[in-house]
């Protein structure tokens, strides 16, 4: 699997890892609904770093689509919030 | 839904929308990539105007150490003349200047990280539109329309939603940088009104704000005399001991100049 970072980069990840990714990424979903800070900061970090250390760095010059894309790092709830509906961030 | 997935299933629809531009499957190619270049522009230009903004808070900066140096050096000279009421001034005013300064300061750091994340993106961006351009010419050079389709979506992968990332990331750059080059312009302005040296006009906020930041401040005021009158006892003591240097002398001169002037 493919998980990009935005604003960061591309990782393949192994599937034995997907579970606790998942576990985390459900985590964020909760505190982005519920509007919890600090839950959000936290697990949103926590699984970041899962992919950033759990993962490969794909070559930068690589042209593949990603299964999972991720917020950046420095992303606030509100912006997550957007990131989710079609208008939001993303340009174009 | 897992967040993760919804997240990269609106990348590539939006992906998919730009693919539907062009009949001609090879124009779609031709025109991506146009695309591809006038985004690296943009985000070139990006780094530029998030470099420019720092220097000019850098600048600030600057400035502002300078003023609260040179307020310091008048509190000395002024206590060197048994003014403690001028050198109690002197230093509320620099106080004032601290918090401003320590807002520059953070400012600063945070356009650095911006330059530094642009710079990123535009490398990888670059390496991108590099291979996307080499994938690009062989699909031309060995046309056929039935295998087009397939492949060109192909080099289509990874660049598309590398262009939204970066799109992105320049857009929150720009946000960012608007809302600091506000607060320079204000700060730009005092600079060059010499509001400056009156520090009152620098605290803002409501009452209580303003009375929590007088109360700190007059204790750091407090504190800072405290220091500078142990530090001009002990020089005192230097001088009777006869071990006066010329530097000394050449403040209480100049200190009688400014007083005469």
């Amino acid at each position: 699997m493919i998980v990009r970072i935005l604003a960061e980069g591309q990782w393949e990840v192994s599937d034995d890892q997907l579970d606790a990714l998942n576990r985390l990424d459900d985590e964020v979903e909760a505190a982005v609904e519920s509007g919890d800070e600090a839950t959000f900061a936290r697990s949103m970090a926590a699984l970041l770093d899962a992919v950033r250390t759990g993962g490969t760095p794909l070559p930068v010059d690589a042209l593949k689509d990603s299964d999972l894309i991720l917020p950046p790092a420095d992303a606030t709830l509100e912006e997550v919030r957007d990131l989710l509906t079609d208008e939001g961030l993303i340009p174009g | 839904m897992s967040l993760m997935k919804r997240i990269s299933l609106i990348f590539r629809s939006k992906a998919n929308k730009a693919l539907d531009r062009a009949e001609d499957p090879r124009e779609t190619l031709d025109y991506s990539y146009a695309k591809q270049i006038e985004l690296l522009t943009k985000v070139r230009k990006g780094v530029a105007d998030v470099a420019t903004s720092r220097k000019r808070v850098e600048l600030q900066a600057t400035q502002m150490q300078r003023q609260s140096d040179k307020l310091t050096e008048q509190a000395q000279k002024a206590l060197s003349l048994g003014r403690e009421d001028l050198a109690r001034e002197a230093l509320t005013r620099k106080s004032g200047l601290t918090a401003q300064l320590q807002g520059l300061q953070e400012q600063q750091a945070q356009l650095q990280g911006e330059e530094e994340k642009l710079t990123l993106a535009s490398q990888r961006l670059q390496a991108k539109v590099e291979a996307f351009r080499t994938r690009k010419e062989t699909i031309k050079a060995t046309y056929t329309a039935a295998e087009a389709q397939t492949r060109i979506n192909e080099a289509f992968s990874g660049i598309s939603e590398e262009m939204g990332d970066v799109g992105m990331a320049v857009q929150r750059a720009e946000d960012k940088t608007a809302q600091m080059q506000a607060r320079a312009g204000a700060i730009d302005e005092l600079i060059s009104s010499g509001a400056l040296d009156d520090a009152s006009q620098l605290s803002g906020g409501d009452d209580i704000t303003r009375e929590l930041q007088a109360m700190s401040s007059q204790g750091d005021v407090e504190a800072e005399l405290a220091a500078l009158k142990a530090g001009s006892s002990g020089q005192q003591g230097a001088l009777e001991s006869g071990e006066a240097t010329p530097g000394a002398e050449e403040t209480t001169k100049q200190t009688h100049e400014e007083g005469s002037a």
